[in-house]
């Protein structure tokens, strides 16, 4: 018996997850269309998912793919120039409580643990799940996490030295 | 600091999530995957759940029908490619206000039939040829559409009409001028009878 529930209920419950695992591995303007993508791919193959799987875990595998996708996309766009322009920072501003300083930490880690963080503690993903998106081992999936989660902690206690987060 | 205190990042503003479902909505009209559209709306009759396939309107119901149980019913009937989309209901709610001001007798929407099949969907059918303010019986009505004997039949097909209102099962009464069932409940027939019949 096919007791699927109407796509409405899964952005419900998942748009916000979704969205926090977009904004933790990509720049922030990037993060919008990543979650308009996934919602849109899941919406596609929302028939053909089994009943009983796990949506989110789903949705987090949809989101890494179409995440690698946008940076892809960016690499083949960026244009060599021999002076920077200046333009608006993207990211948060430091101290005001928007998750700004989170959100920078987490684009300085390199992309493994970045992602392993992301995908881990922000998307719920099991080890053994985010090894199978980043390859290697669990347990090397395991050690990216808690790597990023160090360094992330030492770079927060330097920016906010008021306390805790 | 642990992993979890990490990660009480502030939760996108409901305006955003706004912004991004619309186009969700957007994209997936563009694609052709938004199988059923929905909205729910407020009237003197409460509140109404509305869908519509590509098609036309496929669904309308009461709130004693549970609005979460119907669409997880046209989640398992029609398709689980459902989506929150108010703008494809948008000339329904019109009709809607314009008939419960009194202003409207007739409706003229595209309707998909699919949740209905054979002698139902014949009832159902012919229900709109049942003029504003009047009514007709379960006896007649089994007539006209060739089956006399099928009064019980005919008070089925009524009583699972999917699109109440606008297909008008509120119009058939009992022989001796009772009320007889009704989806919406008899409160609802009631109002929708002095409704028609104040501006017929």
């Amino acid at each position: 018996m096919n007791t699927k529930q109407p796509f409405e209920k899964v952005v419900a419950s998942h748009a916000t997850t979704v969205l926090r695992v977009c904004r933790a591995v990509l720049d922030v303007s990037e993060a919008d269309d990543a979650w308009s993508e996934t919602f849109l791919a899941a919406l596609r193959a929302y028939p053909d998912l089994p009943a009983d799987a796990n949506v989110q875990a789903w949705l987090v595998t949809i989101a890494h793919r179409k995440s690698i996708d946008i940076v892809r996309a960016r690499s083949r766009a960026a244009i060599p120039l021999a002076d920077l322009p200046d333009r608006v920072s993207t990211l948060g501003v430091p101290g005001a409580g928007d998750g700004g300083d989170l959100i920078d930490a987490l684009a300085r880690l390199p992309d493994k643990q970045r992602r392993a963080v992301a995908y881990h503690h922000l998307g719920g993903l099991p080890y053994l799940e985010v090894a199978q998106l980043l390859g290697g081992t669990p347990e090397a999936a395991r050690r990216a996490a808690a790597d990023g989660i160090k360094s992330l902690r030492t770079s927060l206690a330097d920016t906010t030295s008021k306390g805790a987060l | 600091m642990a992993p979890d205190d990490l990660f009480t990042l502030p939760a996108p503003s409901s305006d955003l999530l706004d912004r991004l479902h619309r186009s969700l909505e957007d994209a997936a009209v563009a694609e052709g995957i938004l199988d059923v559209a929905y909205t729910t709306t407020d009237t003197p009759v409460g509140s109404l759940l509305l869908a519509a396939t590509e098609r036309g309107v496929v669904r309308i119901a009461y709130d004693v029908e549970d609005h979460e149980r119907v669409l997880e019913s046209l989640s398992t009937r029609l398709s689980s490619r459902i989506l929150k989309s108010p703008r494809r209901l948008d000339g329904l709610r019109r009709e809607l206000d314009e008939y419960f001001a009194g202003t409207r007798r007739a409706f003229d929407l595209d309707l998909d039939l699919s949740l209905s099949k054979g002698f139902r969907q014949l009832v159902q059918q012919h229900l709109p040829d049942i003029a504003y303010g009047h009514t007709e019986s379960y006896k007649l009505l089994a007539e006209f559409v060739g089956n006399p004997k099928a009064v019980r039949a005919v008070g089925t097909a009524c009583a699972t009409n999917p699109l109440p209102i606008v297909v008008p099962c509120h119009r058939v009464l009992r022989s001796d001028g009772t009320l007889g069932g009704y989806v919406g409940g008899l409160a609802a027939k009631t109002a929708l009878l002095e409704l028609e019949s104040a501006h017929a």
